[in-house]
């Protein structure tokens, strides 16, 4: 048996071939376009004589993108999605690490693509499948196609996508065919995805967080709409769009959830067709919850927890009870297939039943790779599991501290180091602080995250002003890592051994 | 308005409110940042902001903005 992510798809385009696959804001795709459109792309590449290659995809987010995903895929190579929105510098970090042989953009970054200084060949994706590259006639090759296919196996990797990286750089995890394909099956099995599955997409096709709808989709036939990112702040329109494509399938950061309960939308509009609701990256206040399961007494909720090094998610809890303000919703049990082991600082196994907290590490299938081109960072999380020294066996170290409750569930409890979720993103404090630093004139710099207010503050010591260092730091981060408050002091605290002085850093956000 | 526009400075300091009357066509504010607006906005000035409340032409430029607060604290 073959376990290659497109293994079942022409399956799902015989049964579905008129039906949508992925609906976007200009354009959208049905299952039969989609196939083709995935197999002229990946003719094109092989004709490139692209073989195991990272191919970087600069396009706006879009079902054409997608397709330009799979027709990667489809080439036996595996897809680097950078974002239309990244700043220049980020993209070129990543440019640099992958040194991909070709990049394929839309009409809407072709310009931007040519100013990145990109060593390899640029393409861009609607001459590829509108045959103006090969002639319309000859856009597919079968006979290649399946050679391709029939040669993979599922260790072979599927994409690199990038995180934030304490020192500075983005780090690229790399996932493979089975991890993705194993995580599908769980997930699918938890909450319950069929043909009859309509998804409103909210994250970002540059994460693997977009992987709950994408593969999917692709799998069962489903339907998913990228829902327009300017209706997240328009609650009310945003509820109209849910109602008017009937999607009954949501899994979002908790931030863009919250977006609705909070201004009382549901007073006015409820969405209504909505029947299975996943959440996570985020805690989710209970006031705001309770206001969802008001609205949608009969649908489920379920928590999901995972970090991008684990392929997706790999816990989730289906809420099965009420709660009070201030408690947490557990992180719950690992899917199938996925063990979960607690370590304390020496490694020891912490248990169960002893109800002490211990970092979660990961175990199983559902691994990926491990970070592209990084060795040194590779072996700082992938790790040999201490507790089965016979042969090699690795686990991921997430760096999260976790514990089990009186009812054996998981809770999430803190980090071990300075990585934080800010509006449903991960976020390392260090590379925030690294990027201060290397500002002209700064001498110092440190970045505390301010969870009561949910605000990035930076404190930085130097020549500049307050509000030029956050111009300055826009041209470097992600609008999202950009500190909501900057603070000149006349130096940085030190703690006796010369380390940054959090304690008091935190002290004067009062 | 002086108010407001200290905390839209905050948000992003290199915005001219003054003149700016794209805010949220021109991308300048993301949902995230009109999101976090409106909590200081409703700190600050004592309103509260609803769901119809919550549309583009309400926030492309500082003075639609100051409108809006002066229409909620009329209606308190």
């Amino acid at each position: 048996m073959h376990n290659h992510v497109l293994q079942g798809f022409k399956k799902t385009v015989e049964q579905f071939p008129d039906k949508a696959a992925f609906c976007g804001e200009n354009s959208v795709l049905t299952f039969r376009e989609l196939d083709r459109a995935i197999d002229s792309v990946g003719t094109f590449i092989l004709r490139q004589g692209v073989k195991k290659s990272p191919v970087v995809v600069y396009m706006e987010k879009s079902p054409e993108e997608v397709a330009a995903f799979f027709g990667i895929i489809r080439a036996g190579c595996y897809y680097v999605p950078i974002d239309a929105e990244m700043p220049q510098v980020r993209i070129h970090l990543i440019l640099e690490n992958v040194c991909a042989p070709l990049l394929i953009c839309d009409a809407s970054t072709a310009e931007k693509a040519t100013e990145l200084g990109f060593s390899g060949k640029i393409v861009e994706y609607a001459d590829i499948v509108s045959g103006k590259l090969s002639g319309q006639e000859d856009l597919i090759d079968e006979k290649a196609l399946q050679e391709v296919f029939d040669a993979s196996i599922d260790t072979d990797p599927l994409y690199v996508v990038f995180t934030s990286g304490s020192t500075g750089v983005p780090k690229g995890v790399v996932g493979c065919h089975r991890a993705v394909n194993d995580y599908i099956d769980q997930l699918s099995e938890v909450l319950g995805f069929s043909s009859e599955t309509v998804f409103g997409n909210q994250t970002p096709l540059y994460l693997d967080a977009c992987f709950k709808e994408l593969f999917p989709t692709m799998r069962y036939g489903a339907t998913t709409y990228f829902v327009p990112k300017t209706l997240f702040m328009q609650p009310l329109k945003l509820v109209q769009y849910l109602n008017a494509h009937e999607i009954n399938t949501i899994c979002w950061v908790v931030s863009a959830l919250t977006i609705i309960s909070t201004f009382g939308t549901f007073k006015t509009e409820v969405p209504k067709y909505l029947h299975t609701i996943a959440f996570g990256s985020e805690v989710f206040p209970i006031k705001q919850f309770k206001l969802w399961r008001q609205a949608l007494p009969n649908a489920t909720f379920t928590n999901l927890y995972g970090p991008t090094e684990g392929t997706g998610m790999c816990c989730y809890y289906r809420v099965d009870r009420t709660f009070e303000e201030g408690e947490a919703i557990p992180i719950g049990r690992p899917f199938e297939n996925t063990d979960i082991i607690l370590l304390d600082e020496e490694d020891h196994e912490v248990t169960k039943e002893s109800g002490e907290q211990g970092e979660i590490c990961i175990r199983g299938t559902s691994l990926t790779l491990g970070y592209m081109n990084n060795p040194e960072k590779t072996s700082e999380s992938f790790t040999r599991n201490p507790l089965q020294t016979h042969w090699p066996e690795w686990i991921y170290r997430t760096g999260d501290i976790g514990r089990y409750n009186e009812r054996g569930e998981l809770m999430f409890v803190s980090r071990k180091d300075f990585q934080i979720k800010h509006m449903g993103h991960r976020i390392e404090l260090g590379e925030i602080e690294v990027n201060a630093q290397m500002i002209e004139g700064i001498t110092g710099a440190a970045c505390i995250y301010d969870k009561e207010k949910g605000k990035i503050v930076l404190f930085y010591s130097g020549d500049k002003e307050e509000a030029d260092m956050k111009v300055i730091l826009k041209d470097s981060l992600p609008r999202y890592m950009v500190p909501n408050v900057t603070r000149k002091l006349d130096r940085i605290p030190l703690t006796s051994n010369g380390k940054t002085d959090r304690v008091s850093l935190s002290a004067m956000l009062k | 308005m002086n108010e407001l526009i200290e905390i839209l400075k905050e948000i992003h300091p290199d915005v001219d409110y003054a003149t700016a009357t794209n805010l949220v066509d021109g991308k300048i504010l993301d949902s995230f940042d009109i999101i976090s607006l409106v909590s200081e906005i409703a700190d600050k000035f004592d309103v509260v902001v609803s769901a119809e409340h919550m549309i583009p032409e309400n926030f492309n430029s500082a003075q639609a903005i100051w409108d809006l607060i002066q229409k909620l604290e009329d209606e308190e």
